[in-house]
């Protein structure tokens, strides 16, 4: 499972690198953390012609606090993104959530942006940025434009992303709410059967307001506005409720009806959390 | 440790004591040396074209842009190699009406798994071989895949090998006692129907071999990653027609087997053909996508079984039908019927009940080739076994351990032979049942798993009794042709300085082999342990022998150390008498001294005799010829195999909204006759279990109906991993066997065997409240919430 | 697409300056080109940890990683760490527990099991077997693994 060929570059800028893109066409891909491009470079399942590792583009690091809210640059290593104490002050979905990705080797060097830009149905930052409303940042040829995180992902694999465009960073507002956090996964680290990311902000010892955000149920991650409106009527209206929001997709742990089900047993476990908390 | 003193309780032994292994320090050094650290001059490396599809006609072949690629040596097919080797074909003959078509290092005109070896691309780098294997030209004519065993042996089926006329590889039938008077006439009669899923060992180190040819010599070396050096020189001259005596195999360190690594594998054989072709050392290293498809898989059986019962729990009679389908051919030399054959006659074998019938039915089918696997039928048989042994408890209202209690062979019933044939020596089923009880707090358990019920927490207790067949001789390979040698052999040396150097023809492949030789060398002869050497793997270096496999290297390669080393002492003592003018009978070996044996006074040093021997036979007495070597071969002649025992224990958490397992705790009390090394054991107790668990929740390899494997990578084929796994309690008992002066049996494939038993009996009795069983493996929350009717 | 790249970096202390191809990951460049074969690929596709060494002092997949991504880069593999007594305390610990058997994932598992205690110097049973999750061993059943990082955490307390 060696790689095959391809030519390499290592721009310093991130003008530079996007000029690269441009140039290489189809055949030209960026090289950021490599957890997910890498593999499939192994088992031959992409060709690229180029490679354009992004590592040394400065503009693209970094984590800073505003008034309203973080800015994540998209080359933060996962690992850095779960250890900073900003992201665990201002977004704390975030800090929660990091544990979860892989093993520790990988989110060495996996980055957060490079998680959002692999858009895997079953991974736990996209849906952790949907939840948490963040603006997602993409520098082009064309010039820099904003999309909302809920437009990003738009299935297996893909995002609103263009062939010649570089996520560059991730505007998130503070979060509003108590954290949700809960995954099923076989194994420590794997990619979740069915998860849970999102938050709830209570009042009076009841859920007033909630984000929740279902991942590897269906093609890409879903902000579940259904359930999350029934919640104020009672648990299970909301668990109910998740018919009009997903879409269940079967994979080898389970069919579309299985992660329907698993679905509406994290949301019931998430509120039991949350309420356990409150009280 | 029971039993009366022998010579082996010495006041300085190394028997039965938890010696870390001295070998163990330069793998942790990172000085390990596999196949793939080794480099030689011209070394060139293989990668292979392997068919896509699971049946398939080869229409055609175009090497010739591959060949072109720069850095590519020789691009070879299968006319390449015609009338280079001998095909191979997997029957025993004691396997009475077996049948399996010949096999070939490359397709020729037909494949019949995903995954078989078309075409070979040599090149310098591995990367480059990678680069040209793309650029082969290959035109496939899909063929109907026949993946489903049931369809391949439906009538009407289309036999895979026309010449063969059905898919049957192998059938066999068991009846006795009276089967159907004692269904007729039982209180009560449970059946139930099982499935085992195929899935693969996934060796750490993937299959390596380095196979290096010099024409000029005539010589072929061939370094590889098995567990059967002898067995391999011996296939390797017989089936590229060399002489015996050129073929030299070293196994250095290997990194993990389980018996993935003692099979024929054509990609394999094609490397030593193309070494052989070119006269130049040839590497394949198979990476992890082709390890999914290439390994031998194992353990894909579906089972029907029934047993009849008293009111009072006694088993009346138990009848099984199985159906293993283990791919297009039957593997080469071991056949892949053993498997089923073990599970046929291993069923219900550990309880007195003589009413047994059963029916085994080994189908070929579009998938890679199945065949021994670590524990070997065990899991299989001892999994259904004991959950019918469970369910049975239920129908009845008795406790599973109680029923147990009341159908397990006495302890002191032995010898005994089992319903379908085999000969047990002497188990200790019962004490080691009561002694795990006891040790998990069964009782206690019992009632935190009712208190926590009533809280809507659902935990499972699961038991399983189980043998494991170790130490075979003669009888279970050798007599049906196959180059396998149930004996093995020691020469040990001492050497001028006192040192001791100790060659074996067991082997190593991280279970402690060198050092539980080591220390019953070095007890023996009463040296410290880090005065003997201890020399495996390597044909030119060692002793005939069979390697390792059915837990034999204790055993076997251990009392042929043990009289190897009795044998040397015996020559050491008459050498050091002739020197003294001593009565050897009256001297001993202690601390790297000859002694008095009454009272142990130093009389001469080991050293002082190696050097007498070796520089100053002109101080010897006259006529004396020193002798400081000897070498002892050792065979099991009595029994077919060297049974063991043991009762495994599984206490688990279910999450019944999701079907999710936690883990919480697992037992094992073994027998494995005298203990050498109890660190060794353990460990590999519980290696083995783990193993074990990976079958029974994890791992399987999901085909589609066209004979595709979905899941062939390791994010996607789930292996064990630390988070999910239990601390694993291990406690023995010790029935030494009789049959060696050491006693000792196997142990490496008992975690294994037991284990998938205890799990799936756990999660039945979580179940209970429920009304619902899971009887298919691996049980994954999908097919346990499907027991649950909850998706 | 064959041109090379000449890298400079450091490894396990020493200055090494090569000609590599793009595509040559950390892993076949530290085995094949250095000769350092303590590290081992077992899936290259980043599953197994086989192949965790260290750059930059963290741990990360050798061969998710190609050596040109490299340059100015410090890497430590099980040989240097071994030599440098840094891995003391766990190389003890597992030979003591028979922690190891066929060898074959232990560079990798060391370096995650110091890399945890780096950063947690006293774990909880369920915190290692948590990290030791990004390492694949079959031989073992990883309890006595969990058991020699256990004493080897408590070990390295008594370090200076």
């Amino acid at each position: 499972m060696k790689a095959p060929p391809f030519r390499y570059a290592r721009p310093r800028t991130l003008e530079a690198a996007l000029k690269l893109l441009a140039a290489g066409g189809d055949g030209a891909r960026l090289l950021a953390g490599g957890q997910s491009l890498v593999p499939a470079l192994n088992m031959r399942l992409l060709e690229p012609t180029m490679l354009i590792d992004i590592n040394g583009v400065d503009e693209l690091n970094g984590i800073s606090e505003s008034r309203s809210g973080i800015r994540v640059g998209a080359l933060t290593r996962q690992a850095m993104l779960g250890a900073s104490d900003i992201v665990a002050r201002r977004a704390p979905l975030l800090t929660t959530a990091v544990p979860f990705i892989a093993h520790e080797a990988i989110r060495n060097r996996g980055t957060f942006g490079g998680s959002l830009a692999q858009a895997d149905p079953a991974a736990e930052l996209p849906a952790c940025v949907v939840a948490l409303d963040a603006q997602l940042e993409i520098a082009g040829p064309r010039g820099r434009r904003r999309v909302a995180s809920r437009d990003f992902f738009k299935g297996v694999y893909e995002t609103a992303l263009a062939r010649d465009e570089i996520l560059v960073a991730a505007e998130i507002p503070a979060q509003r709410g108590a954290t949700l956090f809960l995954e099923l996964a076989r194994r420590q680290g794997d990619y979740a059967i069915a998860g849970l990311a999102g938050w709830a902000a209570l009042q009076q010892g009841r859920i007033a307001e909630a984000r929740l955000v279902f991942f590897g149920t269906d093609i890409r991650a879903i902000d579940a506005k259904a359930a999350a409106a029934a919640l104020a009527t009672s648990v299970e209206a909301a668990i109910a409720a998740l018919d009009h929001d997903l879409k269940p997709v079967a994979d080898f742990n389970a069919s579309a009806a299985m992660k329907r089900h698993l679905a509406g047993a994290l949301l019931r476990r998430a509120c039991a959390t949350v309420m356990a908390r409150a009280a | 440790m029971t039993g009366p003193l022998s010579s082996l309780d010495r006041p300085v032994s190394y028997i039965g004591k938890s010696v870390p292994r001295p070998n163990a320090k330069r793998l942790l050094a990172g000085r390990g040396r596999y196949v793939d650290d080794v480099r030689l001059p011209r070394l060139a490396h293989v990668a292979f074209l392997r068919c896509p599809h699971a049946h398939a006609r080869l229409k055609s072949l175009d090497i010739a842009a591959a060949a072109r690629v720069p850095g590519v040596v020789r691009v070879v097919t299968a006319k390449d190699l015609a009338g280079r080797y001998t095909p191979w074909v997997g029957t025993l003959t004691h396997f009475k009406g077996m049948k399996s078509a010949p096999q070939h290092p490359l397709v020729a005109e037909r494949a019949t798994w995903q995954g078989e070896p078309v075409a070979a691309v040599v090149a310098e780098s591995r990367a480059l071989a990678e680069d040209a294997v793309a650029q082969i030209d290959i035109v496939w004519e899909e063929l109907r895949p026949l993946t489903d065993m049931h369809a391949a042996l439906a009538p009407g089926a289309v036999p895979l090998h026309a010449e063969l006329g059905d898919n049957l590889c192998f059938m066999r039938s068991i009846d006795a006692g009276a089967v159907d008077e004692a269904f007729a006439g039982a209180d009560c009669v449970v059946e139930e129907s099982y499935s085992f899923a195929r899935h693969t060992g996934v060796c750490p180190e993937p299959r390596s071999i380095l196979a290096d040819f010099d024409p000029a010599a005539g010589s072929l070396t061939v370094h590889y990653s098995s567990q059967a050096p002898h067995m391999m020189k011996e296939i390797f001259a017989r089936q590229f027609d060399l002489p015996e005596s050129a073929v030299r195999v070293i196994c250095n360190d290997v990194g993990g087997s389980y018996g993935i690594k003692i099979h024929v594998y054509p990609d394999e054989m094609a490397t030593v053909a193309i070494a052989l072709l070119l006269g130049r050392p040839i590497k394949f290293i198979a990476d992890r996508l082709e390890s999914f498809v290439s390994d031998i898989h194992a353990r894909e059986h579906r089972i029907k079984a029934r047993m009849a019962l008293a009111k009072d729990g006694t088993i009346a009679a138990l009848a099984i039908d199985d159906v293993t389908g283990i791919g297009p051919y039957s593997t080469y030399p071991r056949t892949s019927v053993v498997e089923g054959n073990q599970v046929v006659g291993l069923v219900g074998s550990w309880y007195r009940c003589r009413n047994y019938r059963a029916q085994l039915k080994v189908a070929f089918q579009t998938k890679p080739p199945t065949t021994q696997y670590r524990a070997v039928g065990h899991p299989i048989a001892t999994a259904v076994t004991e959950a019918l042994v469970d369910r049975a408890a239920s129908a009845v209202g008795l406790d599973p351990a109680e029923l147990r209690r009341r159908n397990l062979i006495a302890d002191d019933a032995y010898p005994w032979t089992t319903a379908s044939g085999l000969k047990f020596e002497k188990l200790s089923q019962q004490a080691s049942m009561e002694k795990l009880l006891k040790l998990m707090d069964y009782d206690g358990l019992r009632r935190e798993q009712a208190a926590l019920r009533s809280r809507g927490i659902h935990r499972g207790i699961g038991l399983a009794c189980f043998v494991e067949l170790t130490n075979p001789g003669p009888a279970f390979y050798g007599v049906g042709g196959a180059p396998i040698s149930s004996q093995d052999g020691c020469t040990i040396r001492l050497d001028p300085g006192g040192s001791v150097t100790c060659a074996t023809g067991v082997t190593e492949q991280g279970q402690g082999t060198e050092t539980m030789v080591a220390q019953i060398v070095a007890s023996t002869l009463g040296v410290t342990l880090d005065k003997v050497r201890v020399v495996t793997g390597d044909t030119e270096r060692t002793p005939y022998g069979g390697g390792t496999w059915a837990s034999r290297g204790c055993g076997i390669g251990g009392e042929a150390a043990l009289q190897g080393a009795l044998a040397l002492k015996a020559n050491i003592l008459a050498l050091a008498g002739a020197m003294l003018q001593a009565d050897p009978a009256a001297l001993d070996l202690a601390g790297g001294w000859v002694v008095d044996r009454a009272g142990g006074n130093r009389r001469i040093g080991l050293d002082e005799v190696g050097r007498a021997a070796y520089f100053r036979g002109d101080t010897l007495p006259p006529g004396v010829q020193p002798e400081l070597v000897a070498t002892r071969h050792y065979m099991p002649r009595q029994y077919p195999f060297a049974f063991t025992n043991g009762t495994q224990a599984s206490y688990l958490e279910l999450d019944v909204d999701t079907g999710f397992i936690k883990l919480l705790k697992h037992w094992v009390v073994e027998d494995c006759g005298r203990v050498v090394n109890p660190l060794l054991v353990e460990e590999q107790i519980r290696g083995g279990v783990v193993q074990g668990i990976g079958g029974a929740l994890f791992e399987e390899c999901i085909y589609d109906e066209r004979g595709q494997l979905l899941n062939g990578t390791l994010a996607d084929y789930l292996v064990p991993m630390a988070g999910e796994m239990p601390d694993i309690v291990v406690e023995h008992v010790e029935t030494p066997t009789a049959e060696s002066t050491l006693g000792a049996k196997g142990a490496g494939e008992a975690g294994t065997g037991g284990a998938p038993a205890a799990i799936l009996n756990a999660v039945n009795d979580a179940l209970t409240p429920f009304k619902a069983r899971v009887t298919e493996m691996p049980m994954t929350p999908r097919r346990i919430l499907a027991a649950l009717g909850k998706a | 697409m064959s041109e090379t790249v000449t890298i400079r970096l450091t490894v396990n202390g020493t200055a090494v300056e090569r000609d590599v191809q793009p595509r040559l990951n950390l892993v076949d460049f530290l085995r094949d080109d250095l000769g350092l074969t303590g590290t081992h690929w077992s899936c290259e596709h980043g599953a197994c940890g086989a192949c965790t060494v260290r750059v930059d002092g963290n741990i990360v997949r050798g061969c998710l990683i190609f050596a040109v991504q490299l340059g100015g880069a410090n890497v430590e593999t099980i040989e240097g760490l071994a030599e440098s007594g840094a891995l003391a305390e766990l190389q003890a610990a597992f030979h003591a527990r028979n922690a190891v058997q066929c060898g074959f994932c232990t560079a990798g598992m060391l370096l995650t099991a110091d890399a945890l205690l780096r950063r947690d110097p006293d774990p909880r049973r369920e915190t290692i077997r948590a990290a030791l999750s990004a390492n694949y061993c079959r031989c073992t059943g990883y309890h006595a693994i969990v058991d020699a990082v256990a004493d080897a955490a408590r070990e390295r307390t008594k370090r200076p």
